[in-house]
């Protein structure tokens, strides 16, 4: 410090120590203990993230990503042929009857959403617990949220019957009165929720795009690439004003997103627990469908990542400690939803409700049993393995346990909806659901929909939060 | 600060290259407080304390975020008990025509939605952040490079001193411009 302090020489040496003692007053910056673990790869450079990341991008695409993008838009078109079906010959064409009014497409909206919070939980509660491992995966997480998402508004949509009219569940000034939408309609509230989920997730996921479109754009070679990017980039320079603002904005949105996440699935519950259905009338609803959603959500991000990792050689990114750590997570809500479980089977006898109680042991040995055990044991019985290390740190036990839980929730869905509306408090209208093609095209066409966007994006966006990542790389190391 | 104001596209400016942050910080309060005007610094990530190392007071856009949602929910209170009250009373299942407790999920979506959307439509346009913009950006400033810009307003700027400064933080590249945009 002394010879470079005489490089400099100035006024006095007083003014010159006060001055000395205010640069490393403003400078000062936390010191992370050295003991931690590193959270990426340690050998990576700033320059080796941006290489990594947008050298993905100006690669041509792998042929494992042609075969899988194939075989989605192949399922994606069988779920266009399932919905241009549904449209011409209306709601009939599903297995719907009287008795049994909601079933698959429901259950299916559900699931998305429920996949869908995953990601903004990523980006914004484990944002504000200062949780720095999230930098590797919360892009790719928000986008699987914001597909997921779409998959789940289609439908509802298709629902309604009249799709082309959807919008009529906003309240606009219209011609037939003005005849306002009812307020008090929990499925009203669902429009408000998701839409304001999806716009929400859209502009963080977009802020959080915004300084890695500059570097793609900055490393552009040809033309339309540089266009592409020049544009979604809106001029980012990388000044500390805009970081400055940019990070009091994100704040800000990590800060609304949070209760936003807990409030999405709380009212897609309220759909069922405002209703007097046995099985459905449940103050239980909320918190437990919260869970189920992060749940299966982090679930589908880590079935995702791993392929996504190996293919694309992401290794040094996604460690095997972020799955660790998402595997925690997983059993975490896991935990949760298989008490949610108990509890409900618990106040179900507890209640003395004969129709109660009936709907309970219904699910578990009426003729739907063998969907209530297949959600039990997927989501309460066997993520009880990720207590064991290694269960959460060996690749192909992670991918089996997170498959079988995406298939638990769905069918966690589909025995909370159609068990309980199918023997209802009349013996002479009780029903089985038995889906139709339709029903089934539907279900593989939104999953065809989820992988051929997610498949898009891959190509279009860098895959990993540069910016983050670079901001994290001397996390164990000075 | 700010850096919009029309006279000051005329400025000469002297920007100097680093590859680390800490150099960059240290550099950006030392130059401060040594009296040269920063125009702005550039990093290809947000560093945490900067903004007291260039003297950057803190963002009021939190409070515009605060007033934008006091406004969602503002809206949503009117719109459900306006509409569901006193335009067009409908009785839904002999529920009251204010129904209060039932408009407060869509009271919660409203502020949540209006705050974040406008927060961020305002972040855009005081960074002028939109799809035609024609910044100045530094080669390698969004890859590994650390960025300094100091104005040079008038002939108080020591050319000299800035260069013994750019030297004691190893810059690695300087370079002069003539206005800045």
């Amino acid at each position: 410090m002394a010879t470079a302090l005489k490089d400099i020489e100035f006024q006095n040496a007083e003014e010159e120590i006060r001055l000395q003692g205010e640069i490393e007053r403003v400078t000062a910056h936390p010191v992370y203990s050295p003991l931690r673990e590193p959270l990426i790869d340690e050998s990576k450079s700033c320059s080796d993230v941006t290489n990594d990341i947008c050298g993905l991008l100006e690669r041509p695409p792998l042929r494992g990503w042609w075969i899988l993008f194939s075989i989605s838009v192949v399922l994606l078109a069988l779920g266009m042929i399932a919905a241009v079906n549904t449209v011409t010959f209306g709601i009939g064409t599903w297995g719907l009857n009287k008795t049994i009014g909601w079933a698959f497409g429901i259950t299916n909206f559900v699931f998305w959403i429920g996949i869908g919070h995953a990601g903004t939980f990523i980006s914004a509660i484990l944002y504000l617990f200062g949780q720095k491992w999230r930098t590797s995966i919360n892009r790719s997480a928000e986008a699987m949220t914001l597909i997921a998402v779409m998959c789940a508004g289609v439908f509802p949509i298709l629902h309604m019957g009249r799709p082309w009219l959807f919008y009529w569940i906003m309240p606009y000034p219209n011609t037939r009165g003005s005849l306002w939408v009812n307020f008090r309609s929990p499925l009203l509230w669902d429009f408000f929720a998701i839409s304001t989920y999806f716009t929400i997730s859209l502009v963080f996921w977009y802020l959080g795009l915004v300084p890695d479109l500059a570097t793609a754009r900055d490393r552009a070679k040809s033309k339309w690439r540089r266009i592409f990017y020049t544009i979604l980039s809106l001029g980012w320079n990388g000044g500390n004003r805009t970081w400055s603002r940019y990070e009091t904005v994100y704040g800000v949105l990590a800060a609304l997103a949070t209760p936003l996440v807990l409030s999405v699935h709380s009212i897609v519950s309220f759909d069922f627990a405002t209703s007097l259905v046995p099985g459905w009338h449940s103050t239980i609803f909320p918190p437990y469908f919260v869970a189920g959603a992060v749940f299966s959500g982090f679930a589908m991000v880590t079935t995702l990542l791993i392929p996504v990792r190996k293919v694309m050689h992401l290794e040094g990114y996604i460690t095997i400690q972020h799955l660790d750590n998402m595997c925690k997570i997983t059993l975490l809500t896991g935990s949760i939803v298989g008490l949610s479980y108990l509890t409900e089977l618990f106040i179900g006898f507890y209640s003395g409700n004969p129709n109660e109680i009936f709907v309970i042991l219904n699910r578990m040995g009426g003729p739907y049993a063998w969907a209530y055990w297949i959600m039990f044991s997927c989501n309460a019985i066997f993520p009880q393995l990720f207590w064991f290390k290694a269960f959460r740190t060996k690749i192909p036990l992670i991918l089996g346990l997170c498959i079988l839980v995406n298939v638990g929730m769905w069918f966690e869905r589909f025995v909370i909806i159609v068990t309980s509306l199918h023997r209802d408090y009349l013996p002479s209208s009780w029903a089985i659901f038995i889906p139709t093609l339709t029903d089934l095209g539907l279900l593989v066409g939104s999953f065809g929909l989820f992988f051929t966007a997610f498949l898009l994006f891959l190509r279009l966006f860098p895959v990993i939060s540069m910016n983050e990542v670079k901001g994290v790389l001397h996390y164990a190391r000075d | 600060m700010r850096a919009t104001e029309p006279s000051e596209k005329t400025v000469r400016y002297t920007a100097a290259f680093f590859d680390n942050e800490h150099d960059l910080m240290a550099i950006a309060a030392e130059a401060r407080l040594r009296g040269f005007e920063i125009q702005d610094v550039f990093s290809p990530y947000p560093i945490h304390g900067m903004d007291r190392a260039v003297g950057l007071e803190r963002s009021r856009l939190g409070w515009i975020a605060f007033a934008a949602g006091a406004l969602g929910l503002i809206s949503a209170i009117l719109l459900q008990v306006w509409t569901s009250a006193y335009d067009w009373p409908l009785n839904v299942g002999g529920k009251p025509f204010n129904s209060f407790p039932l408009f407060v999920p869509v009271m919660f979506e409203l502020t949540v939605l209006f705050s974040g959307l406008i927060s961020i439509g305002v972040l855009f346009m005081m960074n002028r952040l939109w799809i035609f913009s024609k910044k100045k950006i530094f080669e390698g400033v969004t890859d590994d490079h650390f960025v300094l810009v100091l104005k040079q307003r008038d002939a108080s700027f020591d050319a000299e001193k800035a260069a013994r400064l750019f030297k004691k933080y190893r810059a690695i590249k300087v370079m002069e411009g003539d206005k800045f945009v």
